[in-house]
């Protein structure tokens, strides 16, 4: 079971490093619209720092959803999908390992160009942790959950539109955890619990996205 | 398939089955017979919670007439969450035994509770105008009722957009049964959110001080909701059997002998 | 009872526009929910008509031929 999460992951992997584009684009995106904010609301220290947070975590939320769609695309354009159902591994596994390895390539580029970030909108060292900790536990949460939506809506029309329908709602408690963590921080409150709340949304969406992730592709490729 | 399927199921063995009318074959002619029931039902308990509510229920001594709003806001807002926990229970009770009619009958739930999410929702802001001064508070409760009425959208979006309707179910069940999981993650985050951020933090329970009239009234209220509910969803289910069988001798027959108006 | 006079009852003691559109918003989008259920089922039993008509076209063509 090891050998094939390793096996998908290195592969995913070494397919995205020779289409560098692809991942450029989430993260681009969210440099992109996290620098539009200053310019939306007006330059402001203090306001900047207020709503950092929860611009970083809308727009991290906004990249992986633009990205995420893709997730399955590719293989089933080549049939590597169908074999990946026709496999005796568990296809669970082999989802989770894509999953890894999307996160990193989308995901974890976000988490380290955060405190750039955190410096446009002048936050503290201190709050730019805060930030960057909150991203790095929430982010995986988000690729898992919207892995769900990506196998849902593989190959439908419309499916761009329709994946933010369905995976936006459930996006909500791991926003208002990532995206509380730093506001409890600036109320001068203790932010343990945030951090283990995002810890405990992501080990419930670890144990459920997979699974429901791979009966997903399976309903559509049926 | 169809005619496998509804053989098993035509044999009603030994006393009552409920999965004698497991099959859309089955199931029509008694969902036929419960609609007008439910119809009758829903007509007169409204007109009995509306009478009790606008002319037996006292003025609120802190609201005025303005509380008159929750003898359908409160009924709006149960269902809501009501249907869509049915909703998920057929689903999953397709997902696991494979029949198409829970599927059918998730399908059919979803636009009416869709609707009294919204009017939770529209009724909710109307009576947040006069009594908080603001149509709109992220009030925990108003929050999740919004995150639930887009939760149904993504399902009826998600199973509009595909053709195959067995594809559809199963891709809507599953959002559905996602989504039940994460209804009260999502109350609670919201709630704990909302205690945080102070000012939007309005008790609406104004149950301990409510007239037993007022609680009667919206009970009777919910109770005819629960009948509209249940018919709309049995008319909506004969459609979709009708719509979904149109090919089989069954449908063909029924529709060609004119029976049972709906 | 509750009110002096029908005037009164459609004040709803200067609540009438809120309490008055939550109402009249919610009974319409029921009788927009009945029309709709209606007219699906009556699209669904003539689709399944015309089928039948069809078919029956197509086996008499058949027959003749």
């Amino acid at each position: 079971m090891l050998s094939v999460f390793m096996a998908v992951l290195r592969r995913d992997l070494l397919l995205a490093w020779r289409r560098r584009s692809d991942v450029l684009t989430a993260l681009g995106f969210f440099l992109l619209v996290t620098s539009l904010f200053p310019l939306g609301v007006g330059p402001e220290p203090d306001q900047l720092a207020q709503i950092a947070g929860g611009v970083m975590w809308v727009a991290a939320l906004l990249a992986t959803l633009l990205s995420v769609s893709r997730l399955f695309e590719s293989d089933e354009a080549d049939g590597t999908l169908e074999q990946m159902l026709l496999s005796v591994e568990p296809l669970a596994v082999i989802v989770l390992a894509k999953v890894c390895a999307y996160w990193l390539l989308t995901g974890l580029p976000l988490v380290l160009i955060a405190p750039l970030i955190a410096l446009q909108f002048s936050l503290t060292p201190d709050e730019t942790l805060i930030v960057c900790a909150s991203l790095l536990i929430g982010t995986p949460t988000l690729s898992l959950l919207g892995a769900i939506g990506a196998s849902l809506t593989l190959g439908l029309r419309g499916g761009g539109a329709l994946i933010a329908l369905l995976v936006l709602p459930l996006y909500i408690p791991v926003l208002i955890f990532g995206a509380g963590a730093i506001d409890r921080w600036r109320a001068g409150l203790e932010v343990g619990s945030n951090l283990a709340l995002l810890a405990a949304c992501l080990l419930v969406a670890l144990a459920v996205a997979p699974v429901a992730s791979a009966a997903a592709l399976r309903i559509a490729q049926d | 398939m169809s005619e496998t399927q509804s053989s098993a199921a035509r044999a009603p063995s030994s006393g009552f089955s409920l999965f004698y009318y497991a099959s859309p074959q089955t199931f029509f002619p008694l969902a036929g017979k419960l609609l007008w029931p439910c119809w009758i039902a829903a007509a007169l308990l409204t007109l009995a919670g509306l009478y009790i509510g606008f002319f037996v229920a006292p003025t609120d001594a802190t609201q005025g007439d303005s509380y008159r709003i929750i003898f359908i806001h409160v009924p709006a807002a149960w269902m809501s969450m009501v249907v869509y926990l049915a909703m998920a229970f057929w689903c999953a009770v397709g997902l696991v035994f494979n029949t198409r009619l829970s599927f059918m009958m998730a399908t059919a739930l979803a636009p009416t509770g869709a609707i009294w999410a919204f009017v939770a929702l529209w009724t909710g802001a109307l009576w947040g105008k006069p009594t908080w001064g603001t149509y709109w508070v992220w009030d925990a409760r108003l929050t999740s009722e919004l995150i639930l009425f887009f939760l149904y959208c993504g399902y009826m979006a998600l199973q509009a957009a595909i053709d195959d309707p067995r594809r559809a179910d199963r891709a809507g069940a599953l959002i559905a049964i996602v989504g039940a999981v994460n209804v009260p993650i999502i109350y609670f985050s919201v709630k704990w959110w909302n205690t945080l951020h102070q000012g939007a933090s309005v008790s609406l329970t104004a149950a301990p001080t409510m007239a037993t009239t007022m609680l009667t009234g919206m009970l009777v209220m919910a109770l005819a909701a629960w009948a509209y509910t249940i018919g709309a969803a049995l008319v909506r289910v004969r459609a979709i059997m009708i719509e979904r069988e149109r090919s089989t001798d069954w449908v063909r027959k029924l529709v060609s002998n004119g029976d049972s108006k709906a | 009872m509750n009110w002096e006079s029908a005037s009164h009852f459609w004040a709803m003691g200067g609540y009438g526009f809120f309490v008055w559109t939550s109402y009249g918003v919610t009974a319409a989008v029921i009788a927009f929910e009945l029309i709709a259920l209606s007219r699906r089922m009556k699209r669904a039993r003539a689709q399944v008509k015309r089928d039948v008509a069809l078919d029956r076209i197509e086996s008499e063509k058949r027959g003749r031929a």
